[in-house]
């Protein structure tokens, strides 16, 4: 793929004798929205500590907007433009949700050094209005002094989104949004993301099939550790290997 | 726990208590208890001490158990200096801030590497390592300390005075809590403090957060040395003891009592402890008990420290 943002390359990790992921190879496309799905234990999360940086692999590397990163920290990879969210809720349950937004929008190059020692942040009013903004995008404008521990669940969700989203990454990794969630927060969350979509590449995790088919451009198969399909919505329900790997009950 | 926010009352009550202070030296002269004095700049520069360490630990969240080898190397190169020759506070309490800080930086960099017990252990290990260094050091007086002729000036102005050493403490513990309470709301602050909370999701957000744990561990060790340098003044020696695993201790004890990451759990900790020290000691040499009960009390009764009793800290 010519304008691959995202591309793995032979990615190999043992965990003592089990291969968690063997010669994967991936990519994404500047602009779509590529879905990773496999059944429970197939190594989608190792996958995407690979991607963000959280874990080294054996061997194989990883390359972003034509660089590797491989041996890149998370924090560089961060800076880089890869943002992640987590797929169990990991935001700062003490701080309010314009706190949490604000940490990610100043942790971000462009928003000046962190080292400030003397000049309150509560006086950063662009640092805040932008933590603001994005609230409102997630639909949490209301929700900005409520302390993010007091959030519910599917609004916990949207925070961390929000966060991810702060960053101004260029790929978004989205290791399953809608974990946990009731339905209706599920439509909603699926509507953001078809928003977001709109503005960054995003690589998506996720378990709930209607959720993937609907928002995915190509979906692809992790089954044992291997990529066994990629290809467009039609072509991988279509495929023989998923359909007895995994897909058979839910089409 | 929340970002660190100052009560309301805090400004008023820290103005208060330093007229209060300014006004002590001549309070305690018109009632004849000058001697008092000499106590009061003990508790201000323990104070001090403390506050570094609660930076460190309270927002940071480094346990650190060596936070007296910066203590006592403020106090060494005071002495050392004036040994050289060197006799201006303007230019040894600097001196001894940088060493305390750039040796802070070392174990910084070697220790920040390692969680939990074992971030403990090495930061025990490298200021066990500075004790037994000056204790052999035969030139810096060995297991006797380096004792100092006499107080040095500053500005030109003697702190041979009792007064103007209380002062030049007032003065230093003064500009740190000026400077912890700014920071504390700063981006640095926050920075900090979030890596207390939830260090993966900084890392997550962008945020390199080595780095950040580093330079506070190092100005906490700037600071310690301050106060080092100001007790060397005091005592007139650079003692051993100040860099033993016992002092990394109390200051621990100090904190917690006080409040770890609330602004003056630092303050608040060295006076009840060094207060009590003075009272109970002149009743009974069995002292420590009733310290053991505070603890207790402490741990059961306000487990964020005393500081925290005062006032609502909301977030």
């Amino acid at each position: 793929m010519a304008d691959a943002l995202l591309e793995v390359r032979g990615l190999s990790r043992r965990f003592a004798a089990v291969d968690a992921l063997k010669e994967v190879n991936f990519s994404v496309a500047a602009g779509e929205v590529h879905a990773l799905i496999g059944p429970n234990g197939a190594g989608k999360t190792t996958f995407i500590h690979h991607v963000s940086g959280a874990l080294r692999p054996d061997s194989g590397s990883v390359h972003f907007a034509g660089h590797d990163v491989t041996g890149l920290s998370m924090h560089e990879r961060v800076r880089a433009g890869m943002a992640r969210s987590y797929q169990i809720t990991n935001v700062f349950s003490g701080f309010c949700a314009r706190d949490n937004v604000a940490l990610a929008v100043q942790g971000r190059a462009d928003a000046g050094s962190s080292f400030r020692f003397w000049r309150p942040v509560a006086a950063e009013t662009t640092l805040l209005a932008e933590a603001d903004s994005w609230l409102a995008q997630v639909g949490l404008a209301d929700k900005a002094d409520t302390v993010a521990g007091s959030l519910s669940h599917g609004e916990q969700r949207a925070l961390e989104l929000a966060m991810a989203l702060a960053t101004k990454p260029r790929l978004l990794l989205l290791d399953e949004p809608m974990a946990g969630t009731g339905p209706e927060e599920s439509a909603r969350m699926v509507e953001l993301i078809e928003n977001l979509a709109r503005h960054v590449t995003i690589l998506l995790v996720e378990h709930d099939m209607d959720a993937v088919f609907r928002l995915a451009d190509r979906i692809s198969v992790l089954v044992n550790g291997r990529m066994i399909c990629t290809g467009t919505p039609d072509e991988v329900r279509s495929d023989p290997g998923v359909r007895r790997a995994y897909l058979g009950d839910h089409l | 726990m929340a970002f660190y926010r100052p009560a309301r009352w805090q400004r008023p009550l820290a103005l208060g208590l330093f007229i209060a202070l300014t006004a002590l030296p001549f309070v305690l002269e018109a009632f004849d208890q000058s001697f008092y004095i000499g106590f009061a700049t003990r508790l201000l520069i323990f104070a001090l001490a403390a506050s570094s360490l609660n930076l460190v630990l309270g927002f940071g969240g480094m346990v650190s158990l060596g936070h007296a080898a910066f203590f006592g190397i403020g106090a060494y190169v005071a002495a050392i200096c004036q040994q050289a020759g060197i006799n201006e506070a303007l230019l040894v309490f600097p001196a001894a801030m940088a060493v305390a800080g750039l040796f802070a930086l070392a174990v910084g960099a070697v220790s920040l590497r390692t969680r939990g017990v074992y971030f403990i252990m090495i930061t025990l290990a490298f200021a066990q390592m500075v004790y037994y260094l000056f204790i052999s050091a035969r030139a810096w007086g060995g297991d006797d300390g380096l004792p100092l002729a006499g107080r040095m000036t500053l500005a030109g102005f003697s702190l041979a005075g009792d007064n103007s050493l209380f002062f030049a403490s007032l003065a230093a513990l003064t500009a740190t809590m000026l400077l912890f309470g700014r920071l504390a709301q700063a981006r640095f602050g926050r920075t900090l403090q979030a890596i207390r909370e939830n260090e993966t999701r900084m890392e997550a957000l962008g945020y390199p957060v080595f780095r950040y744990r580093l330079v506070a561990f190092a100005l906490g060790g700037a600071v310690a040395g301050l106060a080092g340098a100001l007790l060397a003044n005091l005592t007139g020696l650079a003692s051993p003891n100040l860099l033993q695993w016992m002092q990394s201790g109390t200051l621990l004890v100090m904190v917690i009592i006080g409040g770890v990451g609330s602004l003056w759990g630092g303050v608040v900790g060295a006076a009840l402890l060094l207060g009590l020290e003075e009272v109970l000691a002149g009743l009974t040499e069995h002292w420590h008990i009733v310290l053991g009960l505070l603890l207790l009390g402490v741990v059961l009764f306000a487990p964020r420290g005393i500081a925290t009793l005062f006032g609502r800290r909301d977030g």
